[in-house]
């Protein structure tokens, strides 16, 4: 048998081994993150500016800008959040709450998992026959909203069971043995102490829905718009039109892919610059959801 | 083994059996539970008697595959408790409990305490705080806490939080408490509190405790129930219990030969 300290230091060397390879490793994906996210903004940051913003498409790379691109991503990911996120939660809330635990809720579980990892441009393809034809919405703001709803939907679920499950049972048989019903339970205290969670998951479902491309193409976004969709808002009764969710649209990554693909220098500096502001949206909502997360956990503790 | 010394009777246990799926948990168990007195569950980990408190309150409801048979009548109007046709809701609006860690809801001291009152629809505040400080009061709490009713429950420690659950079970009038081995989480001074409190207690409401401790159950129940595997070997007056049991096996455990 070896000796104690010949075991001890080959455990050791193992030890610290797999240390410095896991180190190495995380600071080589860094470094790579860090280096595609600094060329991206070298190249595009000085071109972010009013002009930039507030202007349509345009022949001219110097004179293009973002405008109908930007208000059409908003647009789009209103039509999103109003339709995946009060499903999600209610069927996440179901799950989870309310529903038998059998074969069936579980054939359900896994495919809502499988549904998260469905390629989006299979999305594409379903909303393209679904929405698109079948439902004549046309290449609309409302039907490029239902296919990212759709696509985020099953963040939206995961994420709410995820959090509603954090919410510990005593709590739950506190309310119970005191004469509450399931829902006056959920009311009360589930959903409230799992709000945080819920904000988070949906704030990062949708992050990732002002991102997508591929199942906006396939329903038929534009790439050269050089107008607005009509006014939510009217000087006649009733004020509010719906009118927008039948325009058709353009998005920020179909924006940036158009212009990177074109021969021009000055397009492929736009490009960048488009990136950078999804870039910039994007780490802003994931930043709003990490405040969200923490300040409820710093209310709750268990 | 029914006392016939209990009376009057809050509760009655009548051939109650219980099943966690195939597991027979509770087998045919009778027992009278006194008004105003405090009866204490005792027996070792897994016997059952944390699986008879809660058939009290129908807690058991709440998860799949758990069925009964058998009655537990509720005196004096003789509702069985057990019944189909009984809502579990309006069981649990008679018959409150105390769990084994303190559970107070991540909500105001004031709000834990009224939630059962919010539950039955109950807004007026002249009434909420009137309920408030006399369940406050009677869990021993109030003049601790009367200066911060709307601070976080979780601002508490261990004891108080445990005395706030208790402030909790009184608000909304219960007829019988049931304590689920309620100090086993805090320490001796917090337990005493608690054990004193249950003194008092009794003079209004009727008590079941559920306890690890047998020098617990010696020192504040009227009456104490054995159980064993599943089954009530002996149930009679703590003083018999504990002086002179009548079975084998009550001797055995209460001596410290097993459990």
């Amino acid at each position: 048998m070896d000796r104690v300290d010949h075991i001890v230091r080959r455990s050791r060397f193992f030890d610290a081994f797999f240390a410095v390879v896991g180190g190495l490793i995380l600071v080589a994906v860094l470094i790579v993150l860090f280096v595609l996210i600094g060329d991206l903004f070298y190249r595009g940051f000085d071109r972010i500016n009013w002009q930039f913003l507030t202007s349509f498409p345009s022949r001219f790379a110097e004179r293009a800008g973002i405008l109908s691109a930007l208000v059409g991503s908003i647009l789009v990911l209103i039509v999103t959040a109003v339709c995946s996120i009060p499903l999600g939660i209610a069927a996440g809330l179901y799950l989870e709450e309310y529903a038998p635990k059998n074969r069936l809720t579980a054939l359900i579980e896994i495919n809502i998992s499988n549904l998260a990892s469905v390629p989006s441009i299979i999305y594409g393809l379903m909303a393209l026959g679904l929405f698109v034809y079948k439902l004549n919405l046309g290449q609309s703001i409302l039907a490029a909203g239902l296919t990212l709803g759709l696509l985020v939907l099953p963040i939206v679920i995961v994420t709410t069971r995820e959090a509603i499950r954090s919410v510990p049972q005593h709590i739950r048989e506190a309310a119970f043995a005191v004469g509450a019903t399931k829902w006056q339970v959920v009311r009360d205290h589930v959903l409230p102490y799992s709000s945080g969670g819920i904000m988070t998951g949906v704030i990062i479902a949708l992050s990732r829905a002002i991102g997508e491309t591929a199942p906006l193409v396939t329903i038929g976004a534009l790439t050269f718009i050089s107008f607005l969709p009509s006014p939510p808002l009217t000087p006649e009764p009733p004020f509010i039109s719906f009118k927008w969710l039948m325009d058709p649209f353009a998005v920020l990554p179909i924006q940036m892919f158009n212009w990177i693909s074109r021969p021009q220098e000055g397009f492929h500096v736009n490009a960048a610059a488009v990136g950078v502001v999804i870039l910039i949206i994007t780490l802003g909502m994931n930043a709003a959801a990490i405040l969200i997360r923490w300040r409820f956990r710093r209310r709750i503790k268990w | 083994m029914v006392n016939s010394s209990i009376y009057p009777v809050k509760a009655e246990v009548k051939s109650l059996n219980f099943y966690y799926g195939q597991v027979h948990a509770l087998k045919n168990i009778n027992l009278q539970i006194p008004e105003k007195k405090v009866v204490a569950l005792i027996g070792p980990s897994g016997c059952g008697k944390t699986t008879l408190l809660r058939c009290f309150n129908r807690m058991h409801d709440l998860y799949p595959g758990h069925t009964y048979s058998g009655e537990i009548v509720l005196h004096p109007d003789e509702v069985n408790v057990l019944s189909k046709d009984v809502d579990p809701i309006e069981v649990r609006m008679r018959i409150s409990m105390v769990f084994q860690k303190p559970n107070p809801f991540p909500k105001s001291i004031y709000e834990n305490v009224a939630y059962g009152l919010r539950v039955r629809g109950i807004r007026r505040r002249s009434i909420l705080d009137e309920h408030v400080e006399r369940a406050l009061r009677s869990a021993a709490l109030w003049d601790e806490v009367k200066d911060r009713l709307h601070s976080m429950a979780f601002n508490l420690s261990g004891g108080q939080q445990q005395r706030l659950c208790i402030a909790r079970a009184l608000a909304i009038d219960p007829e019988l408490i049931l304590f689920d081995e309620p100090t086993s989480a805090l320490d001796p001074i917090a337990t005493a509190k608690i054990e004193e409190l249950t003194n008092e207690l009794k003079k209004e409401v009727s008590i079941i405790i559920v306890t690890h401790n047998m020098q617990q159950a010696a020192r504040i129940s009227d009456y104490t129930a054995f159980m064993y595997m599943g089954e009530l070997i002996e149930y009679d007056e703590t003083g018999k219990i504990f002086t002179k049991p009548s079975k084998k096996l009550t001797e055995e455990y209460i001596t410290g030969h097993f459990g």
